[in-house]
């Protein structure tokens, strides 16, 4: 699938900005920056995996900034910077 | 029980902070709002927060309703759709002009209720924010089984009317009390516009005492600070609820002898009475004068 | 005859019975004015002068306070001449640190400091020290712990440089100044008292150096050897800033109110009650929703206690709070009141909240609000290590008030963020559960099980009462099983009781 830049989410506190690439190598690359790394960086890198490969994305790079939000809002954020960088949405037209 | 609809509080939906705590405050609806306070930039964004908020949060017994954008944008489907596959109990349709409106809005849930085999699931409500949605009231409260009530959204109103809002409303009233009557006559539920300065509680509470008088089931609220102001003017005296568990008392009595009569000291208590006693005790249970276990 | 030369025998016998000598006669008297020797004043001198006056060396304890909070100037400065001297393996022994003292951590490194007391850290300086600056571990006490401490030996401080906003050319000095040039205010002087009164040496510093007498004073002369003028003591506009400061928050306000309620059906809000709220926005607010119950009930409280704030002072002036007892006064207002009012009373921290001085004003507290990091399901309390294992807090009087109250309250949010408040187990434990009766969220209050007849009133008046056990599980299904924190095997900091035993120690945290 082709991958433009795009972004989605805040960083305001509770949410989380995601930014995707298109991938310099195979597979996703995911590069998370969180105020919970400790306790939830693993938890949070999986929902971002598991988010992209239900879109079919198995080849990006992603950057992830988070505030300590919950893994729906990742879903959704993760959904919205995909579908912005595919131009293909879940919903239909 | 019925369903209290004293608060219904705005969240905007592209905020995931204050969608994840609106729960706490206890209101007995939450409004997640896909249109005003949502730029057209993160429409999209903040549907899919929306979608997975209610996919996913335990809301409790607090009623989840969604604002849709209108379906003539290239939003509103899109909103319906998601919200629908969440499993949302409202979608408010704003600035709902004619009971077609409504209808179209049906014709939308049924097609994704139908995929996901649910049909009949989501209820409607409509706010109705301008001079033609008055004058069309009682049309749009009937236009679908799926209504559960109508709101009144005053600062489109008022502007449509030429005028702008005073702290005694006297250029609502109109508005006001024909969605009372109209949600009356259609048996569903009516709600007041927001009022939206927190820094004046005192005519936040005149407002909300107004209302109440006039008939309104509950007020649309922006701040979390602004639902116990509303849930202390909606909860019931003592002396109204003394009265109302005597009838309700006097109708279990009635029930035990079989009978259809049912009289209060000597006197017949008409259907009317009823069913505000069933509502006084109703309200006074939720602002926790007295316990379910009491009566 | 009976002429003192007839008498002088009978002198002699009484002085030889006592073990006394008989009167040699005086020294001739001292006949300058008085205005000119109280006012030249032998000990005002250069903080340079009173370091190598006092006799400190490398390897000893030296002590601060920090009622100036996130404005303090004083640590800093002394710390950074302390380093221009040259000293060496010196042990800080401060009432607290906070993020305006992360200067500390280059002294640290330097050599100069070697062993830090306090009861609390933040900021960088907690950061570094988390991840292991120190070689020796922080001691960390609580208010109460200190003053203890100091009283009975077990923290001996060599060299106390305290910070006061007026003080004359004999040492007399107190956090607020009658003057017109008065400079800075922070009102009560409570944490430096202790060091006052035991420390073997004691440089007042004042940016407002004040005619002799300067009463009513708070450390008295004969307890200092010198005095410092500086430019600033500290800046007081910065006291209420940080953990201190009034909620606009609508989760915080939650919080206060249903504190409020607790405390008006708990049994203890009677006539001449006493309470104190322990700093957080939602335990410092609760006092606020309190007020309209006391006045429409007509309930007036006998005293409030601890870190005095505006809510307090507006209460007290309106009749409601008879006496104002003050260890710190929490912003300007307090302080004001404090220079201001007789009936607002200064107190040492030993005699505030001191486990082993039976006077403490703890001891006569009936309820205490407080804020906390973790409540864990025995309810324990952490207030001093955040959920990721890095110190961000300080212990304060927390386990102090809870421990000698009749009725303790914590006020925390299930939830920040993602970080949940009530755990299985606390990260660092600081007040034992036995001491907390009453833990209040915005999704449910919990009683502790060894106050039976609390969680019942509390539920008559028709409060959501629930078990801490399903807090502690419904913070997990929100947020998720948080991973295990990466400590390391090096112990950064000890944690004693208010009893003088070690209570738990901190790990360093591994990136």
């Amino acid at each position: 699938m082709e991958i433009k830049n795009a972004f989605a989410g805040t960083l305001e506190s509770g949410d989380i900005l995601i930014q995707i690439a298109p991938a310099e190598q195979a597979g996703l690359q995911i590069e998370l920056d969180s105020t919970v790394a400790y306790q939830f960086g693993e938890q949070i890198k999986k929902v971002i995996t598991e988010t992209l490969t239900g879109l079919g994305i198995n080849d990006a790079s992603v950057k992830a900034t988070d505030k300590g939000a919950l893994d729906c809002t990742i879903r959704a954020r993760v959904t919205a910077a995909a579908v912005r960088a595919t131009g293909k949405d879940v919903w239909a037209d | 029980m019925q369903r209290l609809r004293r608060t219904m509080m705005f969240v905007p939906g592209n905020n995931p902070a204050m969608m994840a705590d609106a729960f706490i405050y206890g209101p007995d609806s939450i409004m997640l709002d896909l249109e005003d306070s949502v730029t057209m930039a993160e429409k999209d964004a903040a549907r899919l927060l929306v979608h997975n908020a209610l996919k996913t949060i335990d809301y409790g017994n607090t009623e989840m309703v969604v604002r849709v954008n209108p379906l003539n944008t290239p939003y509103g489907k899109k909103d319906v759709e998601a919200v629908v596959k969440a499993g949302v109990h409202v979608i408010r349709m704003p600035k709902t002009e004619t009971a077609d409106e409504i209808r179209e809005l049906e014709a939308e849930i049924v097609k994704v209720e139908t995929e996901l085999g649910c049909v009949g699931r989501t209820q409607i409500m409509a706010a109705i924010e301008s001079t033609l949605g008055v004058i069309n009231a009682y049309d749009i409260a009937t236009a679908s089984k799926r209504m559960m009530g109508i709101a009144l959204g005053a600062e489109d109103y008022s502007a449509n009317l030429k005028t702008q809002r005073t702290p005694e409303g006297m250029e609502l009233l109109l508005a006001r009390q024909t969605i009372v009557v109209a949600a009356r006559a259609a048996g569903i539920d009516a709600l007041d516009t927001v009022y939206s300065n927190l820094n004046d509680m005192e005519t936040f509470r005149k407002e909300v005492e107004l209302i109440k008088s006039l008939g309104f089931d509950g007020k649309s609220i922006i701040n979390p600070r602004q639902i116990e102001v509303v849930n202390e003017v909606f909860a019931p005296k003592e002396k109204e609820i003394q009265k109302s568990l005597t009838i309700l008392a006097a109708i279990k009595e009635a029930e035990k002898r079989g009978s259809g009569v049912i009289a209060v000291n000597g006197k017949m208590v008409d259907r009317p009475v009823v069913i505000r006693a069933q509502r006084t005790i109703d309200l006074a249970i939720a602002s926790g004068i007295i316990k379910k276990e009491d009566i | 005859m009976n002429s003192i030369k007839d008498r002088a025998a009978l002198i002699s016998e009484a002085a030889a019975r006592m073990g006394k000598d008989t009167f040699k006669g005086t020294a001739n008297k001292n006949t300058m004015a008085r205005t000119e020797m109280t006012q030249q004043g032998a000990k005002v001198t250069t903080l340079e002068d009173a370091i190598r006056k006092s006799g400190l060396q490398d390897g000893m304890t030296i002590s601060f306070h920090h009622h100036f909070r996130g404005g303090d100037k004083v640590i800093n400065m002394v710390v950074a001449k302390l380093a221009e001297m040259g000293f060496k393996n010196l042990h800080l022994a401060s009432s607290s640190l906070i993020d305006v003292h992360e200067p500390l951590i280059e002294h640290i490194k330097a050599g100069v400091i070697t062993k830090i007391s306090t009861s609390g850290l933040r900021g960088n300086l907690a950061k570094e020290i988390s991840h292991g600056l120190m070689e020796e571990p922080v001691i960390f006490r609580s208010h109460g712990g200190r003053g203890s401490a100091i009283a009975n030996g077990d923290l001996k401080i060599d060299v106390a440089f305290l910070g006061a906003s007026s003080a004359d050319p004999m040492g007399n000095a107190c956090g607020y100044s009658r003057s017109e040039n008065a400079k800075s205010i922070c009102g009560s002087l409570g944490y430096a008292l202790p060091d006052a009164q035991y420390a073997k040496h004691v440089i007042i510093l004042t940016d407002d150096l004040v005619a002799y007498p300067n009463t009513p004073y708070s450390i008295s002369e004969r307890n200092v050897e010198s005095v410092v003028v500086v430019d600033s003591v500290g800046d007081s506009s910065k006291i209420s800033s940080g953990a201190i400061r009034d909620t606009k928050n609508p989760r915080d306000i939650l919080l206060a109110k249903q504190a409020a309620k607790v405390i008006i059906n708990s049994g203890y809000f009677k006539e001449g009650f006493s309470i104190q709220t322990g700093s957080g926005g939602a335990s410092l607010a609760a006092v606020k929703y309190i007020r309209q119950s006391m006045i429409d009930q007509g309930i007036k409280a006998s005293f409030a206690l601890g870190g005095i704030t505006a809510h307090m002072v507006k209460m007290h002036e309106e009749g409601l709070i008879d006496r104002l007892i003050d260890v710190q006064s929490f912003d300007k207002v307090a302080a004001e009141s404090l220079k201001n009012d007789p009936k607002h009373q200064e107190v040492s921290a030993n005699e505030y909240a001191s486990f082993d001085e039976p006077g403490s004003a703890t001891h006569s507290l009936d309820i205490v609000i407080l804020s906390a990091l973790e409540v864990d399901v025995n309810f324990n309390v952490n207030v001093l290590v955040g959920s990721d294992g890095i110190i961000r807090g300080a212990i304060g009087g927390h386990p102090d008030t809870a421990g000698d109250s009749a009725l303790s309250i914590i006020v925390c949010p299930l939830l920040r963020g993602r970080i949940p408040c009530v755990v299985d187990e606390v990260t660092t434990h600081i007040t034992p559960g036995s001491s907390v009766d009453v833990v209040v969220t915005e999704y449910g209050i919990a009683v502790n099980p060894r106050r039976p007849e609390i969680k019942e009133r509390l539920i008559a008046a028709g409060l959501n009462v629930v078990e801490i056990e399903a807090l502690k599980d419904r913070a997990k299904s929100i947020i998720g099983e948080a991973a295990p924190l990466p400590f390391g095997d090096k112990v950064v900091g000890i944690v004693m009781n208010r009893d003088g035993s070690v209570m738990d120690v901190i790990k360093n945290i591994v990136d």
